[in-house]
């Protein structure tokens, strides 16, 4: 939908459209309105609110986290037994598009990370084209410690 | 049996523990922290989803990433951290505290300690807590029990998900089980509001549609060897509607009903435990009843946020290092929960100091204010735009608002 199809539209209903700030746990409840085809946000405690409301309304995004399979440097998988994560977590960098994230989780899904790592490391660069990049958030030794 | 002596002994290398014994280090004590998993971080290691730290760093990162910047920090600085290293003991010898515990590499130790620390976390209440009836088939859990077991050991709990309970460890499971390929059918909370943080309502449930049934109980756990399903009754102006009981399909029953701080070791060693809280008694310095011994974290009271526990362990550690000093309260004054205020934490004042108090409503309400009361006068108020249970409150008390207060002064802490 283009920014002036939403503004018409926002502006065709009588009430302002209320949402929630997620950007942060504060959860500020903003109160977003459209007048002359600028956004009016109330209610957020900072300016990454105005910028949520904005985004939130015509290209909604969220920070994807899962797990990639370990791999230890001989090749194996860790065993249940073996009392270290078998799984290391990783996130996008930025906020990922909210329609395409199920095709980047299946992507993650078949992927393995070979230890040692660091949290911070590069897992997948650009992915799926939308320049944002995919990267480790545990740091992990050789040993799986 | 091991000896050893420090400044201070801090039990648990969680958030809390470990800000605690960063503050204390940098004020020049010796601290060891002792813990008893394999890895400092605690509770954040299994907590791979971002929200944390947006207050401490001004950056929004995972639990890993957190817990990697403090123990970072603990590193850098030389602080001892024993791992594997569980605490069984406290207790007052010779003037001084002994803090038992016990290792594979070290069998039993005994360290001496000016001051302790007590930054344990909390445990999950589990289904005995909460007394569902029913069969004992498999694919019951705690949602923090599953989170370990999807984040860290890889193993996915089961496909057919009703959760119950709203607090935030089950709404985080709700997104992290759709993620892994699962099916969450409902989350399923006795009380009309949501008991988790709003945001994680959105990002969480309404992001995938998932239903959530406020003012419902689940009745029963249907199932023999393994679960095949819940029944869900609804509540209406207190009473269960018996006639409108529906029944859920599904494999695993995740609970998310509450926190409780993890005191076995404080109330072995006598100390004494809020029933608000269920965390210990602590003065305007967060020392319990037994003297040289502080509290921080989850382990005082549970927090929704990360940063408030870094920040009231760093308090900790700080008040934990001027006591080492000698530095002793002149007086202090008892502040009250008054209306709509569930617990005030610290429950006493210091009219010298500045005061850092934490909250929580026991109301949902939007445009109300949080007030400061002496003897039933305003002294300070404070505009909120909304609160509701699940998110604690915090206010700043400065030595002007108890400038009119005596010894017997009524202060409390009131939602308007
Ligand atoms: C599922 C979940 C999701 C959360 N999501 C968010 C979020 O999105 N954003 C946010 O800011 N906050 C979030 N929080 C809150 C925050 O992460 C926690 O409140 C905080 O990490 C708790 O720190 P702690 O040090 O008090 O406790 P813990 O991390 O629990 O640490 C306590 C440590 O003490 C150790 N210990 C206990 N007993 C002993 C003993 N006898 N001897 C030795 N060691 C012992 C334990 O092993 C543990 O490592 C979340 C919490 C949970 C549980
Ligand atoms: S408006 Fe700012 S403070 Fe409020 S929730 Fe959004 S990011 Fe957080």
């Amino acid at each position: 939908m283009s920014e002036r199809g939403v503004a018409d539209e926002l502006k065709s209903s009588p009430d302002v459209r209320r949402m929630i700030c997620i950007t942060c746990p504060l959860g500020c409840h903003l109160e977003v309105s459209v007048h002359d085809d600028t956004f009016l946000v109330s209610g957020n405690r900072c300016q990454r609110g105005e910028a949520y409301a904005r985004e939130e309304v015509l290209n909604p995004r969220r920070t994807v986290t899962a797990t990639c399979a370990a791999v230890l440097p001989d090749g194996r998988h860790p065993g249940p037994s073996d009392g270290i994560p078998r799984r290391v977590p990783v996130r996008t960098s930025q906020p990922f598009p909210r329609e395409r994230i199920q095709e980047l989780l299946d992507l993650l899904h078949t992927m393995e990370i070979q230890l040692p790592v660091k949290s911070g490391d590069m897992v997948v660069e650009n992915a799926l084209g939308t320049g944002i990049d995919v990267i480790c958030t545990r740091s992990l030794d050789a040993s799986g410690r | 049996m091991r000896q050893a002596r420090y400044d201070a002994v801090v039990i648990g290398g969680g958030a809390a523990g470990m800000a605690a014994a960063i503050e204390l280090n940098r004020r020049g004590h010796s601290v060891a922290i002792l813990e008893r998993e394999e890895t400092l971080g605690g509770i954040l290691m299994q907590c791979i989803h971002n929200g944390f730290g947006l207050i401490e760093f001004n950056e929004e990162l995972s639990g890993p990433e957190f817990a990697q910047r403090l123990e970072t920090q603990v590193r850098s600085r030389g602080i001892s951290a024993f791992l594997c290293t569980t605490v069984l003991d406290i207790r007052e010898e010779g003037g001084t505290r002994a803090v038992y515990c016990v290792s594979p590499a070290e069998g039993v130790s005994r360290i001496e300690a000016g001051a302790v620390l007590l930054a344990m976390g909390c445990r999950e209440r589990n289904r005995g807590n909460i007394r569902i009836p029913g069969t004992r088939p498999a694919g019951v859990y705690t949602a923090g029990l599953a989170q370990r077991l999807v984040n860290i050991e890889g193993y996915i709990p089961g496909k057919d998900v009703v959760i119950v309970g709203s607090g935030d460890i089950g709404l985080i499971m709700a997104r992290r089980m759709t993620w892994a390929g699962c099916k969450v059918h409902a989350v399923i909370e006795i009380l009309p509001y949501p008991s988790g943080l709003t945001r994680n309502i959105v990002q969480c449930l309404e992001d995938f549609g998932i239903p959530l049934y406020l003012s419902h109980l689940v009745t029963d756990i249907v199932g023999e060897d393994r679960v095949e399903g819940v029944e869900v009754t609804p509540i209406e102006q207190g009473a269960l509607m018996h006639d409108k009981a529906f029944r859920i399909l599904c494999d695993t029953v995740l609970l998310s009903v509450g926190l409780v701080p993890e005191n076995e070791l404080s109330r072995a060693a006598g100390i004494d435990i809020n029933p608000a809280t269920n965390g210990p008694v602590v003065d305007s310095m967060l020392m319990t009843s037994m003297p040289g011994v502080f509290a921080c974290g989850n382990v005082l009271h549970v927090h929704d946020l990360v940063d408030y526990v870094v920040e009231e362990a760093r308090r900790a550690g700080a008040a934990a290092s001027e006591w080492l000093a000698g530095y002793r309260p002149e007086a202090e004054i008892r502040v009250k929960a008054g209306a709509n205020i569930r617990y005030v934490l610290p429950g006493r004042l210091n009219p010298a100091r500045e005061n850092r108090l934490y909250m929580r409503p026991l109301i949902v309400r939007n445009d109300c204010r949080l007030e400061l009361k002496v003897d039933g006068k305003v002294v300070r108020s404070i505009r909120k735009a909304h609160v509701q249970p699940s998110e604690m409150l915090s206010m700043v008390v400065t030595q002007a608002d108890l400038a009119q207060a005596g010894r017997d002064s009524v202060v409390e802490i009131a939602l308007a």
